[in-house]
């Protein structure tokens, strides 16, 4: 193993605000260094790239540790929405984009962008579905083939 | 860190290549420095954004992310990207004399 770091391929499996977040600040990160990067979208986490749902990614407020909130309380109608509000209030204010507006940079970086068909197959969904962005509908295998040579992150 | 001459000058560079004192950079040093980058050919979008680069370090104290750096140069992303294939930030801050941009956007 060489001592950069070359090629990263990054999975997104969540769909949760902050289940999508990490491997999208990995990508955009490590094509600023010019590492060449994957963005791989798996179950949940093809909500990022789904055209009808990327706008309305929320924070996980139920059984969510990290929160520091009260589940009984993260479960209240309209808690979810509330504070994924707030969160990305916060977020704007540091200029942290958005997950839409984030993923089209991180295409306009060059970096590769696929669904994963086991996943599409599960939620009957098609290429029509996502954003023009995602390049294709990839089996693991030829997810594997592309991540060769490289590192593999899964968030 | 290390002592490398550009343009005839002796800089001082630390180990990943930035400027350990921006003051000693000057223009002539750029067409050197790119080459060092791997880049050649200094197009006017090349000049543009290194020149912003150093601007926004000298009025800001430090260089601007990627991001911010397609909002405010007047360059897009998707062109930063394809003239500093090695990463638009790193590079230019390297060929721009002015230390790497602290930032995870």
């Amino acid at each position: 193993m060489s001592d950069t770091i070359e090629k990263v391929s990054i999975i997104i499996s969540k769909g949760s605000l902050e289940g999508i977040y990490p491997g999208l600040i990995m990508t955009n990160g490590a094509r600023a260094e010019g590492i060449e990067a994957n963005l791989f979208f798996t179950f949940f986490g093809l909500d990022a790239i789904h055209k009808a749902r990327n706008e309305h990614i929320k924070l996980a407020t139920v059984g969510n540790p990290g929160l520091h909130f009260a589940t009984i309380a993260g479960g209240l109608p309209g808690v979810s929405t509330a504070m994924t509000h707030y969160m990305n209030h916060k977020m704007e204010k540091l200029d942290i984009p958005s997950i839409p507006e984030f993923v089209e940079m991180i295409a306009d970086t060059g970096a590769g962008m696929y669904a994963c068909k086991a996943s599409v197959d599960l939620f009957g969904l098609e290429k029509n579905d996502f954003i023009d962005q995602v390049q294709d509908i990839i089996t693991v295998g030829e997810f594997y083939e592309k991540a060769a040579g490289g590192h593999i992150i899964f968030t | 860190m290390s002592t490398v001459t550009i343009a005839a000058t002796d800089v001082e560079l630390n180990d990943e290549g930035f400027f350990v004192q921006p003051e000693q950079w000057t223009e002539d040093m750029v067409p050197e420095l790119a080459h060092r980058e791997g880049i050649d050919e200094l197009t006017d979008a090349h000049w543009q954004v290194i020149r912003f680069m150093r601007s926004e370090f000298l009025s800001k104290g430090t260089g601007p992310t990627v991001r911010v750096l397609g909002k405010t140069s007047g360059v897009s992303i998707k062109e930063l990207y394809q003239l500093f294939p090695k990463g638009p930030a790193k590079v230019a801050a390297k060929i721009a004399g002015i230390p790497k941009p602290r930032g995870c956007i």
